[in-house]
């Protein structure tokens, strides 16, 4: 009887021991990322081992928003990793809703050749892509400006929105639909005031994933943009990386900015993204 | 699954219920012809996908057939492309790279997503043993890891494996010389350069992408989990059901369908794997270090670019891909979820 006892609360620290090293295995990469940000370069380049800042310092952080890298500020690259992710976002969300309401709510011809088409478009990996995509932006006239990536972005981002979209669209009650248009509603007004406020919480989520993938996205912004005042983050990043030597406070101090807004949406939305990535890819 | 639409099919019809309200309202104040309706919904997604997917695909096995280079991109009169059949494969088959990116890219893959299924799953079965607070607790956790952006990912791993002042480098010199001797052959690691040899620059990629990719299947595998009928283990346990068999004979099969979905878009992301070794391998310069994405890339974009020789390493790759993913399309695509 004690002898159980016991083994069971062995157990229970086993398994608590084991949670913890999970932790920390995933967190200390992240905490040493925050904590190098805030070293002075003593502190930094040194065969030491110092867990904590001590005292902490803001160089690092002040001076890549008043020095910045490559000429300029971080806020310009901030700025435009900003403008490059909500600008797709907000029109991806819109060609993203009406496809997915099209899919989830109407039987048409060609619907499952459609759906098909979504699913094996997600399979071509978007760097294959990269060459073809880039001569195209050449020749529009959209080499080293911003929206050419947003018009990449939109199209690297829809067939995922779409697939995640067209559940949370079937999920809605079609009966309230119905009694909107018994009640004399025309379609436009069903689908603003009936089915928009319910598929919503849906298209935020969506919405939030396609944000994280363009303000994280690296190959074509380093190959679609040249002008340094139009890099994005991710690109700016890699210009700490000096010839001889790396600014890794620099570097450091503008990881953590970058990841910042994408942690504060991740910790938003996680049980809406996995539930999204797992069911919409198994199940209709 | 399947959604019923028609009205026969909810109990009208054939169906001893009467027959429902006609769908069509009486009056329609506005309007397309109904059957243009999800068209219309339908065209510009379609318009995007087809310009920014279709065709570039498209595009992209037109130029693998020719010679693409500086006087072919040009913006202002641009030269037409020669066509030389079969010469950028033959090229990219007969260059002593083709072997080293290809068995670079197939390693690093096989390994990569067995090591992240395998700890994600382990993971996923722990939080679910974990008490409450224990396993937000460990959630938050592993959140932080799996939102850094990819970006980040490497450039954080590249400095915890620095040669003079990493902390792996730090770690490794604390353990004590005999062991160290012992398991690695060697007892002084200062100045390690992890970034100079492929393999141990591929050795940090591994690292680095389980620890960024295992979060996901780790918490997919708990949602899965928890969606398990609780009566299914007691009748385990009332059968004197060892762990590893509960897991081999309920868990497992329950979970299958999660499992393969999980591990094709584990193929998918580690397969074309560019960020992290792109920034890892400080770009283009290490050729032995070439995956097929990077392999790709440097041949389009370095100087002098050969557009047509990259993009025929692309339809290599992406060919791989669609071989490899097609069972799992077909398997959606039978068990009627796109009905």
């Amino acid at each position: 009887m004690n002898d159980g006892l016991t083994r069971k609360k062995f157990g229970r620290v086993a398994l608590n021991g084991a949670g913890i090293v999970v932790f920390l295995f995933a967190v200390f990469p992240v905490y040493w990322m925050v904590a190098t940000a805030f070293k002075p370069n003593d502190q930094i380049f040194t065969t030491r081992f110092n867990p904590i800042p001590s005292p902490p310092s803001l160089d690092h952080i002040s001076r890549v928003f008043t020095k910045g890298v490559a000429g300029h500020s971080i806020w310009q690259y901030l700025l435009n990793s900003a403008i490059v992710a909500v600008v797709t976002v907000v029109i991806g969300a819109v060609f993203a809703l009406l496809a997915a309401t099209a899919v989830a709510r109407f039987r048409f011809r060609f619907r499952t050749s459609f759906l098909i088409l979504l699913l094996i478009v997600q399979m071509v990996p978007a760097e294959a892509l990269l060459i073809s995509l880039f001569t195209m932006v050449k020749r529009l006239g959209m080499y080293d400006q911003l929206i050419g990536l947003v018009v990449i972005n939109v199209g690297l981002t829809l067939p995922f929105s779409v697939w995640m979209l067209r559940t949370f669209v079937a999920a809605v009650p079609k009966e309230l639909e119905e009694a909107s248009w018994i009640d004399g509603a025309s379609r436009f007004t069903t689908f603003w005031r009936v089915l928009f406020p319910l598929v919503a919480p849906g298209l935020v989520a969506t919405s939030i994933f396609s944000f994280i993938t363009t303000w994280n996205e690296f190959a074509y912004a380093l190959t679609l943009i040249n002008d340094q005042g139009k890099y994005t983050m991710p690109v700016a990043l890699q210009f700490f990386v000096g010839q001889r030597s790396t600014d890794w406070g620099g570097i450091m101090a503008a990881s953590t900015l970058m990841t910042i807004p994408v942690l504060i949406f991740f910790l938003l939305v996680q049980r809406r993204m996995v539930s999204g990535l797992v069911a919409g890819a198994v199940k209709g | 699954m399947t959604t019923h639409t028609s009205t026969a099919a909810r109990g009208g019809g054939d169906s001893s219920a009467p027959a429902r309200r006609l769908r069509q309202p009486p009056r329609r104040s506005s309007g397309l012809p109904d059957w243009v309706v999800p068209y219309a919904l339908l065209l510009p997604g379609l318009l995007v996908i087809a310009a920014l997917l279709l065709y570039p695909l498209y595009q992209m096995i037109d130029m693998s057939f020719h010679k693409v280079g500086l006087a072919q991109i040009k913006t202002t009169n641009p030269r037409p492309a020669e066509f030389v059949g079969f010469d950028n494969y033959t090229h990219i088959f007969e260059s002593d790279l083709f072997w080293p990116s290809l068995r670079n890219t197939f390693a690093f893959a096989a390994v990569t997503v067995a090591l992240t299924l395998l700890v994600g799953t382990l993971v996923g079965l722990l939080l679910n043993k974990l008490g409450k607070k224990m396993s937000t607790f460990v959630i938050v956790g592993i959140m932080a890891a799996w939102a850094t952006p990819p970006t980040a990912q490497a450039i954080v791993w590249k400095w915890l494996f620095d040669s003079d002042a990493g902390v792996v480098n730090w770690a490794l010199n604390l353990l004590p010389d005999w062991l160290s001797e012992l398991v690695f052959g060697r007892s002084d690691w200062s100045g390690e350069p992890w970034f100079n040899d492929t393999l141990t620059l591929y050795f940090v990629l591994i690292v680095a992408v389980v620890w960024a990719s295992f979060p996901f299947i780790a918490v997919s595998v708990l949602a899965g989990l928890k969606s398990i009928p609780s009566e299914l283990y007691e009748a385990a346990r009332v059968d004197g059901s060892r762990a590893f068999t509960t897991f081999r004979k309920i868990t497992f099969p329950l979970l299958k369908p999660v499992f393969s979905v999980l591990m094709v878009l584990s193929i998918i992301w580690d397969f074309k794997v560019f960020t992290q070794l792109y920034l890892l391998a400080g770009g283009t310069v290490n050729r032995e270090a070439f995956n097929l994405s990077l392999w790709s890339y440097a041949e389009a974009f370095s100087s002098p670019p050969k557009m047509g020789l990259g993009a025929a390493i692309a339809v290599v790759l992406t060919g791989i891909l669609l071989v490899i993913t097609f069972v799992y399309v077909r398997q959606i695509v039978k068990t009627e979820d796109v009905r």
